[in-house]
């Protein structure tokens, strides 16, 4: 195994953090605070508690879920993309360097990012409202697992993509209405009959729902079915990473 | 390990590709490369000069045929192979926002070899990098990008270097420079492969030139030799009374008037046991036509190159 290599390309993806700590770090912490703000404070107020946790509490949790979903196919999906677009990649391709090995630098970059920045996210909720975290193992576990699915599904995205405009679609016409959708908000006993149903296709809300169950022991599925669902999304990701590089595509013609 | 010196260090062997528009790039290629030799591969724009170099580097998968570096396949084990290749692409890509000494440390550490700042030092300061080592690539010119991929291509001291066009885009004095680094490194025992369509590049470094042409491999040969084989001489006689046509008396030999008649050019094989020129001189005193001076010259590589590639049209 060339665990130089990979260690290479994940020191070369952590560096670019440091380069664009702004854009990495601070834009989120930036805009989690503002939801802080409107969701906690201004809604809040008449939502004073869901399931016996205030409001601002109850929705820590989908809060760090929404940034970590976006960051980790963010980081993920332009780390690889880059390369591909300015023509670095063909450094990579002619490095004696596994599939796995690339995938683990990019990949493990990208979640290790998000982990991070989920974590700050955390401390920085913290100063808003008052926390409590039941499980931290099991807290640490859905982050870990959920930041490794979605910096996959990114690098997927990163492949695929031909230009900036496709690497932009997925996350904001689909990652991103899933996460608000997925409950981050609201706990899905609030909706009506149907739109909970509904609500069961989307496999966002079995991340916030165990997620919070970490948190606050209240959840919307079974903490059982969540890590069962985000270790199917973790396999697809994987099973599909896998295609792509066996048969190079849309990188080695 | 160093190679037999028999054997060759690469064998490539019935290698084609043939692209999902359905574009044959390579046709049956087979070529040996020897260990310690600059090669380079001459050929028009689209020859396939460039999808050989990829194959072999692993950037683009080959349709049919093998490829072996001192006996492993470069897809089967392909750890062992590309540990040895160094490549600098035709186009200039770099990472723009990194500084020369991270990139280049970057890529040792990407082909598994332990951090040598020693060597990377080394590196830089051969292609007169080391007082730029520190700026970050966007800051540098064209030529200088140029010697930071290769000296990327050397950071894992490679015994083989593929070099895309090393010299497109690059002035006369910095092409020089380059071929005096090339020769550099074949003297300290690096195989070089290298693709031009610069004639005069091939003369001056290489010590084979294989030409392609369409996908096809025309010919592979010691540079001296094929110029030897295919060269043509020539005979130029600077008449002293201009002509308005070859006389009839002398439309046995293969004679051309230029410069508005007021000279002779006589194209002969040199390797030919009689040139033809006593003959000649002869016939040409006989049919009174004097000349004031005469020099002949050999026909150059780009000349031997052109001719091949109008063949193979």
């Amino acid at each position: 195994m060339n665990l130089r290599g990979m260690m290479a390309i994940y020191k070369f993806e952590m560096a670019r953090t440091g380069r664009t700590l702004l854009q990495s770090i601070v834009s989120p912490v930036i805009s989690t605070s503002l939801y802080f703000v409107v969701f906690g404070s201004a809604i809040g107020t008449r939502i004073t508690e869901i399931g016996g946790v205030p409001y601002g509490a109850f929705i820590v949790p989908g809060l760090i879920m929404l940034t970590l979903l976006t960051q980790s196919i963010s980081n993920a999906s332009f780390g690889i993309f880059f390369p591909k677009f300015t023509g670095t990649i063909y450094e990579i391709l002619s490095a004696p360097v596994s599939h796995v090995e690339v995938v683990l630098g990019f990949v493990g970059a990208a979640a290790t990012k998000s982990v991070i920045l989920g974590l700050i996210i955390l401390a920085t909720a913290g100063l808003f409202v008052p926390l409590q975290v039941a499980h931290p193992l099991w807290m640490l576990l859905f982050l870990v697992l959920t930041a490794m699915t979605f910096s996959l599904f990114g690098f997927i995205i990163g492949i695929w993509a031909d230009n900036f405009e496709q690497l932009q679609l997925v996350p904001l016409l689909v990652v991103t209405p899933l996460a608000f959708l997925g409950g981050s908000f609201y706990s899905i006993d609030m909706l009506p009959d149907v739109w909970q149903k509904v609500t069961l296709f989307n496999p966002v809300l079995y991340l916030i729902s165990g997620f919070r169950w970490s948190f606050y022991e209240i959840a919307d599925v079974g903490v059982g079915v969540s890590l069962g669902m985000i270790s199917v999304f973790l396999g697809i990701c994987i099973a599909i990473v896998w295609w792509m590089l066996r048969t190079g595509y849309r990188i080695k013609s | 390990m160093m190679p037999d010196a028999t054997e060759p260090l690469i064998t490539i062997d019935g290698l084609s590709k043939t692209y999902a528009s359905g574009f044959e790039a390579l046709k049956d290629v087979s070529l040996e490369i020897e260990a310690r030799e600059i090669l380079a591969l001459l050929g028009p724009n689209g020859a396939g000069k460039t999808t050989l170099i990829s194959i072999i580097c692993g950037l683009v998968n080959p349709s049919a045929g093998t490829v072996t570096v001192d006996g492993d396949d470069i897809i089967r084990d392909y750890r062992r192979t590309r540990a040895r290749i160094g490549l600098v692409p035709q186009e200039l890509t770099t990472e723009a926002f990194e500084t020369v000494w991270h990139t280049v440390s970057f890529s040792r550490g990407l082909f598994g070899k332990p951090a040598d700042p020693a060597h990377i030092e080394r590196v830089l300061k051969d292609l007169s990098l080391w007082d730029k080592k520190d700026n970050k690539i966007i800051t540098l010119s064209g030529g200088m990008k140029r010697r930071v991929m290769i000296a990327k291509a050397l950071s894992h001291e490679p015994e083989i270097l593929f070099l895309d066009e090393p010299t497109a885009g690059v002035d006369v004095e910095l092409r020089k420079d380059m071929w005096a680094t090339v020769r550099g490194l074949r003297d300290a025992g690096v195989t070089v492969i290298l693709t031009t369509h610069y004639i005069e590049e091939a003369e001056e470094i290489a010590d084979r030139v294989g030409v392609i042409n369409k996908g096809e491999l025309i010919v592979v040969e010691e540079k001296t030799e094929l110029m030897r084989k295919l060269g043509q001489k020539r005979l130029r006689l600077e008449l002293l009374e201009p002509l308005g046509s070859v006389p009839d008396a002398l439309a046995g030999h293969d004679l051309e008037l230029t410069d508005g008649g007021a000279c002779l050019v006589y194209t002969y094989d040199a390797q030919a046991g009689r040139t033809g020129i006593t003959a000649l001189l002869g016939e040409l005193s006989a049919a009174g036509i004097r000349f004031k001076d005469l020099e002949t010259s050999k026909s150059s590589l780009e000349e031997i190159f052109v001719s091949l590639v109008k063949e193979g049209a």
